[in-house]
Parts: C-alpha cells; sequence; structure tokens
C-alpha cells in the first residue's frame, strides 16, 4: 500500500495524473514483431470504435505484460495460450482456452477466442524441396535419408523440441546445432534442407519454404487471442471478437513479412489487414517522427530529471548523516553499492511487482541507481576536507550546523557536483531500458528497432540519448563554473 | 597576578589510557602574551583544546576568566576566543573578507560595523583593501597568515589562543609578522596564549613562559625571570638557541 501511495504522489509530482474524461484504454505488447502487429490491430479496432487508446507497446516479456494487465496498468494484449498455460498457470501445454480462463478468473484476466493461427515449432523446408520429395507431413521424413537437418541448438535441447519429436515421429538422426538467425539462410543457399521454425515467422513467407503439418500432433499449441480484463467494455470485446478465426498461419506470416521486409510500419500493416476484413478503421493517429523524437525526449528528460532530483535531496542528506556516523556509514555505502551490481533490466523487472509497470516504477529504478554516485561522493568529499579546516571551524565557534552550511558542505561542492555528474549520465543511459516496462522515452525506438532488427529504428532513440548524455556533460560543466570559485574547479579540464 | 585571564589547578588529559597532560598548575596574566614553550607532542596543542572546551579535562579544574569553559553552548563560548593556527587555516572557497567576516555577520552585526571592523583590522595588520576580494590561494604565506589573525580578532574576543601561527613562513615574513603582532597588541590589549616551539619567539612577544615536556610544566614564570634563573636542564638547552 505504502509503496503505492508513493508512486502515485511521484505520478501527480510528475504532472501525468490526468484528470477529467474517463482514462484510455491501454493496449500493450510484447517486445516482438507480431506482438506489436496485432497490438497495433487491436488499437485501430477500438479507435474505429471511437474510442480514446494508449499504446503501450514493447513490454519486456511474458511477465511484464501479465502482471501489467493484471495490475490494470494495461487493459489488453495478444498472448498465446501455451505460454500462459506453462509459464503463468503451470498446466502444462495442452489446456484449453476454457479451461485457461477457469484458472485466469482468479487474476481477472481472460482470453477471448483465438484468432486462429497456432504459432508454434514447425519443421520446414524448400517447397521446391517437398515437392521434389512429395513431402507434407513430419511424419513422411521418416523414411527420407538424405536429407541435412539442423535445428536451432534451444531446439536440440528442450523437451517440447528434438527429443520429444524423435520419441513421437521415430526419426534417426542426429542434427546438429545451428544458430536459428541463420538458419533461414542456410535453407535458402541449399547448405541445410530441413530445420526447425516458427510457424508464424515471415521468412517463411520469403524464403518460399514448405512447413510440415504436425500430424501427430507433437508441438504444443500456441495459440494467439486478446488477453483482456475481465472489466474491458462489452463493445470493445465485440470488436475484437470480429477477428476469431480470421488470421491463419499464412496470413500471420505475410502480415510479419510486410513488416520486417517490407518495411512497412506497424499501423501501415494493421491498416492494411483490416481494410481487407471489410473492417473500416480511421487514419492512424501514431504522431510523426519528430513529434515521437520530441515526445520520448521530453519523456525521458521527465524519467531522468525527477529520479536525479530525488537522489540529489536523498543522496546528499543521506550522505551528511552518514558522514557523522562512521560505522552507519559503512552499512549503508555497502548496501547502495549492492543496489548498484542489479543489473539495471533485473531491477527494473523487481519494481513491478511493487509499482507496476509504467514511468513510476522506472523513476523509482532510476533513482535507485542514481543515489549511489551521489552517496558515495558526498561522503567521500565530506571526510577528505582538511582536518585543519574542521578544527579551525569548530575552534572559531561554528555550531555544527554552520560549519555544515559554510564550511563542510560548499568545500565538498566539487566531489559532490562529479557525483551528480556521473548519477546523470548514468540515468540518461540506464533510462533507455525503462522502455522495457512501457515507461516510454528514447527507449521506445530502440526497443521496437532490436524487435524489427532496424538499426535506423534503433539510432532514433541511441542518438538522441547520446546526445543528452553530451549536453548533460556540458551542462555540469557550466553549473560547476558557476558555483565555483575557478581554483575550486575539479573536473577534467 | 590579581586578575589571570586563565587559571589551571592539577589539570590533567588522557586519550584514552595514555595521559597526555599532567598536573598542570599555573595562571596567565590578563592583557598580556602568555608563551606555552615546548616542542611537538609536549601537549601544547591539546592545552589550548582544553581552553575553549573542545575537550574536558580529565582531572584538575580550568577557569577562564573565573569561569570553567561550558560543556553546553560551546560555539558561543569560543565565539568569545579568538583563534588562529599554523598555516592559517582560511577557507579556500571564501574570499579574504567572507573569512574575515563570516562570524560577525553569523552574529548579526550591522554591514556597517562589519565594514568598519575588518577596515581597522586590514590596517591594523597591515593588508591592502585590495587583497580583500581575493581567494586565500592568491595569498602570500604571510598574509594568509594576517588574514588568520584578523579573522580571530574580528569579534573584539577578549583572549587569544594562537597555535603557532608564526612557525609555517620563511623567517623573514616571521620577523615582519612578530613586529605586525606587537604592533597589534599595543591597540588591542587582548589576552593572548601563544604556543611555539621557537624560544626566541617566545622571549620577543610574551611577558610571561610555560615551559612544556612530554605533558607536563617545567618551570613557568615571567619571561625575564625564566630566561635569567632556569631550574631545569630542559630549559637550560631551550635557553642556549638565544645564545
Amino acid at each position: 500500500m505504502i509503496p503505492r501511495l508513493v508512486g502515485t504522489a511521484l505520478l501527480l509530482l510528475s504532472g501525468i495524473g490526468c484528470a477529467g474524461e474517463a482514462p484510455p484504454l491501454v493496449i500493450g505488447s510484447k517486445n516482438f514483431t507480431e506482438s506489436y502487429v496485432l497490438a497495433e490491430i487491436l488499437v485501430q479496432l477500438i479507435e474505429a470504435e471511437g474510442l480514446a487508446v494508449e499504446r503501450r507497446f514493447g513490454l519486456g516479456g511474458t511477465l511484464i505484460s501479465f502482471d501489467a494487465l493484471r495490475a490494470g496498468e494495461i487493459d489488453a494484449y495478444v498472448e498465446y495460450t501455451g505460454t500462459v498455460s506453462q509459464a503463468i498457470l503451470g498446466l502444462g501445454t495442452d489446456a484449453t482456452v476454457s479451461r485457461l480462463n477457469v484458472a485466469l478468473r482468479e487474476h481477472g484476466v481472460r482470453f477471448l477466442r483465438p484468432f486462429g493461427f497456432n504459432n508454434t515449432y514447425a519443421l520446414a523446408l524448400k517447397a521446391e524441396t517437398a515437392a521434389a520429395l512429395g513431402l507434407t507431413r513430419i511424419s513422411d521424413l521418416v523414411p527420407q535419408t538424405g536429407l541435412r537437418v539442423m535445428v536451432s541448438h534451444e531446439f536440440l535441447e528442450r523437451a517440447d523440441g528434438w527429443p520429444g519429436l524423435i520419441a513421437t515421429y521415430g526419426f534417426e538422426w542426429a542434427p546438429t546445432g545451428i544458430e536459428h538467425g541463420l538458419a533461414y539462410q542456410a535453407l535458402a543457399d541449399g547448405s541445410i534442407d530441413v530445420t526447425d521454425v516458427y510457424s508464424t515467422d515471415g521468412e517463411l513467407v520469403r524464403y518460399g519454404l514448405t512447413v510440415l503439418e504436425d500430424d501427430r500432433d507433437f508441438f504444443p499449441r500456441y495459440l494467439a487471442a486478446p488477453l483482456v480484463r475481465v472489466d474491458l467494455p462489452a463493445s470493445v470485446v465485440a470488436a475484437f471478437e470480429k477477428l476469431e478465426g480470421s488470421i491463419d498461419d499464412a496470413t500471420m506470416q505475410r502480415l510479419n513479412a510486410g513488416v520486417v521486409f517490407d518495411g512497412e510500419t506497424f499501423a501501415e500493416v494493421a491498416k492494411g489487414f483490416l481494410t481487407e476484413q471489410g473492417i473500416a478503421t480511421v487514419e492512424p493517429t501514431g504522431p510523426g517522427r519528430w513529434n515521437s523524437l520530441r515526445q520520448n525526449t521530453l519523456t525521458h528528460l521527465k524519467l531522468t530529471g525527477i529520479a536525479l532530483f530525488g537522489a540529489i535531496l536523498v543522496g546528499v542528506a543521506l550522505g551528511v548523516a552518514v558522514y557523522r556516523m562512521r560505522a552507519l556509514s559503512r552499512t549503508v555505502l555497502y548496501i547502495a553499492g549492492l543496489l548498484q551490481t542489479i543489473p539495471s533490466i533485473a531491477l527494473l523487472a523487481l519494481m513491478i511487482p511493487v509499482f507496476g509497470i509504467g514511468i513510476v516504477p522506472a523513476i523509482i529504478a532510476l533513482f535507485l541507481y542514481s543515489l549511489l554516485p551521489i552517496l558515495r561522493n558526498t561522503i567521500t568529499a565530506l571526510t577528505s576536507v582538511d582536518p585543519l579546516l574542521k578544527r579551525v571551524a569548530v575552534a572559531m565557534g561554528l555550531t555544527p550546523r554552520e560549519q555544515l552550511r559554510y564550511v563542510y558542505l560548499p568545500m565538498s561542492m566539487p566531489g559532490v557536483l562529479a557525483g551528480i555528474r556521473t548519477a546523470a549520465v548514468i540515468s540518461i543511459g540506464t533510462a533507455t531500458l525503462a522502455a522495457f516496462i512501457g515507461a516510454g522515452g528514447l527507449g521506445d525506438p530502440i526497443v521496437t528497432g532490436l524487435a524489427l532488427n532496424d538499426t535506423s529504428l534503433i539510432l532514433q532513440g541511441a542518438i538522441p540519448a547520446a546526445l543528452l548524455a553530451v549536453a548533460t556533460e556540458l551542462i555540469f560543466e557550466g553549473v560547476e563554473r558557476a558555483l565555483l570559485p575557478r581554483h575550486l574547479l575539479q573536473s577534467t579540464n | 597576578m590579581i586578575d589571570p585571564c586563565v587559571a589551571l589547578r592539577g589539570v590533567g588529559k588522557r586519550f584514552a589510557e595514555q595521559w597526555v597532560l599532567r598536573d598542570l598548575s599555573f595562571s596567565c596574566p590578563a592583557g598580556e602574551t602568555t608563551a606555552i614553550v615546548g616542542e611537538s607532542g609536549s601537549g601544547k596543542s591539546t592545552l589550548l583544546q582544553l581552553i575553549n572546551a573542545v575537550y574536558l579535562p580529565d582531572a584538575g579544574s580550568i577557569e577562564v576568566f573565573g569561569q570553567a569553559p561550558p560543556a553546553i553552548d560551546t560555539p558561543l563560548y569560543r565565539r568569545g576566543i579568538g583563534y588562529a593556527v599554523q598555516g592559517a587555516g582560511l577557507f579556500p572557497h571564501m574570499t579574504v573578507r567572507r573569512n574575515v567576516t563570516l562570524l560577525a555577520k553569523l552574529d548579526g552585526w550591522s554591514e556597517a560595523d562589519i565594514a568598519a571592523r575588518f577596515g581597522e583590522l586590514l590596517g591594523l595588520m597591515g593588508l591592502d583593501e585590495s587583497l580583500a576580494n581575493r581567494y586565500p590561494n592568491q595569498l602570500s604565506g604571510g598574509q594568509q597568515q594576517r588574514v588568520g589573525l584578523c579573522r580571530a580578532l574580528m569579534l573584539k574576543p577578549r583572549m587569544l589562543l594562537l597555535d603557532e601561527p608564526f612557525s609555517a613562513v620563511d623567517p623573514i615574513t616571521r620577523l615582519g609578522l612578530h613586529k605586525q603582532f606587537l604592533n597589534l597588541r599595543s591597540v588591542e590589549a587582548v589576552s593572548t596564549l601563544l604556543v611555539t616551539h621557537d624560544m626566541r619567539e617566545a622571549r620577543k612577544l610574551a611577558v610571561y613562559l610555560v615551559i612544556l615536556k612530554e605533558g607536563r610544566v617545567i618551570q613557568h614564570g615571567p619571561t625575564r625571570e625564566v630566561i635569567n634563573a632556569p631550574d631545569d636542564e630542559y630549559v637550560k638547552g631551550l635557553l642556549e638557541s638565544l645564545e
């Protein structure tokens, strides 16, 4: 409860608590192409209903997305039955949607009806090879002996991968492992004949591959469907259910390929699909490139600014408090140092159960990261004030408060400022990861770009973030010059 | 001696189990300069810190102008006692003016009073007004020491504690500082305790001597008497440096 309150207070402080009309519905997505495309389709369906909607795309994984949904941070995202069944509910791989929905009731969420396609493991080979050998089902492979088979390392190990497959179908091959990203290229240039794929990969379209039917029903079912909160408005549920059974494997492959190979935006692909379905869409409202750059930069500054401000207040105050208590200072520095060693993405993930997703947990995580450099530099600077000056400050009759204000703090200024500067630069860098928990900022294009393997999109986030870091350095240099007499400047120049 | 500024009776001070001052008993004349002479480690600086209430004695009693140094409200008490050290100990982030006038400002003096006193002290110590806005690192060692003395005198204290303030400068500068100090003493009759290891300096500046060795008083008395009648080999040794 208390963390929530703190969170709410921060939210209000940061000026994002918007009052007034009903809040927009929020649609989330995970950080891979298919999830973006399907989420964008949901968004456009809601817009077509004339309702306000907000995108919270690129969330960093199943647990983050599911927790966000359960906590009401988002209202819906697209999930796979097999994933929920195994990763969330621990029910094995064959649970039906209605069985899953019974188990999901206690979480306040449910699956709507699946889109139709099954994004699972599959075996694929070139269409010509398949035609030449008359292969359509996995069982057809059993008598084949001359085929070169290579599968991804993960597939080779997983129980629902190769070991289970040979047990079910009775192959006798011993394939070697290959990097998944290289397998398509290897198939295309003929250096291998068969590999494992995800059944809706856009590459299947691009390279003209044939997917063999899983005729013994071995692979678990990963049916995609909207996973929504039970309180989602009925009109929206109805709109989503129009898509029931309307996306088969081939359609999904085509939509994915549209983004990955044809360079279309998610919005364009989604709009194109809905138009084919005879569903009227409104013009996509996605912001233009400059607008989104401006928006992302502002969010980024807000994230780091608030976190840094808090870290300065707490770090300096704690530094002063701890400076007077030697024993405590070791403990505090140790804890702050420990916080620093938690990988940033893990710290962000740890925030979710307590603070949900979005801006608040991101700010808190950045705050914790900024704390150490400021705290450590404050303590070090206070400790390294010349003992003679400390003796004089006492002997001349300054009260402890006056000693701090007129002697210790000003003399520690160069060190403290250097700590703040380090913290600021670290925050700006780390804040790019905040996009994984839906906080936005310059990490947004980076996360999307990573999902799409789109360098120019990555750079749209990375370059402004780097420029911000450089600008921060320069600003702090200016601040130091303005605040400190020249001979006390401690910076690099 | 009718009105001593400082009177010690059987004073001892120890840190942990180590006694650094033992059984000190002497009085210093008010309105005059007393030199505490001894080598390093003799407990001279600790003695000053007993007087300005940084430490309380572990044995015996101290009176400063007839009263024991207080255990609480010590900052207020210390503001009545000027303090200057070897190396001056000026705050590097403050100008000369700020260094000298800080306490007066905190005590709520008017700007006019501060400016008048500041100007007066610069004049007494032979410092040019143009130095007022400089930082300590822009001053010579001798100038820094003189600014340090100005700071100690700003609040017109009844007593001045000087912890080897003249020892970190070259001999010629030191002679200048001595002259300045005597000049100052002729104007402001503040009771002064001067800690030094230099017998020449003590003879020149002080009317009363206290010779300390390993935390004990070896001899004390008016300067002339001590010089004429050293009653210890150690004191004789010190006096040889005067030949």
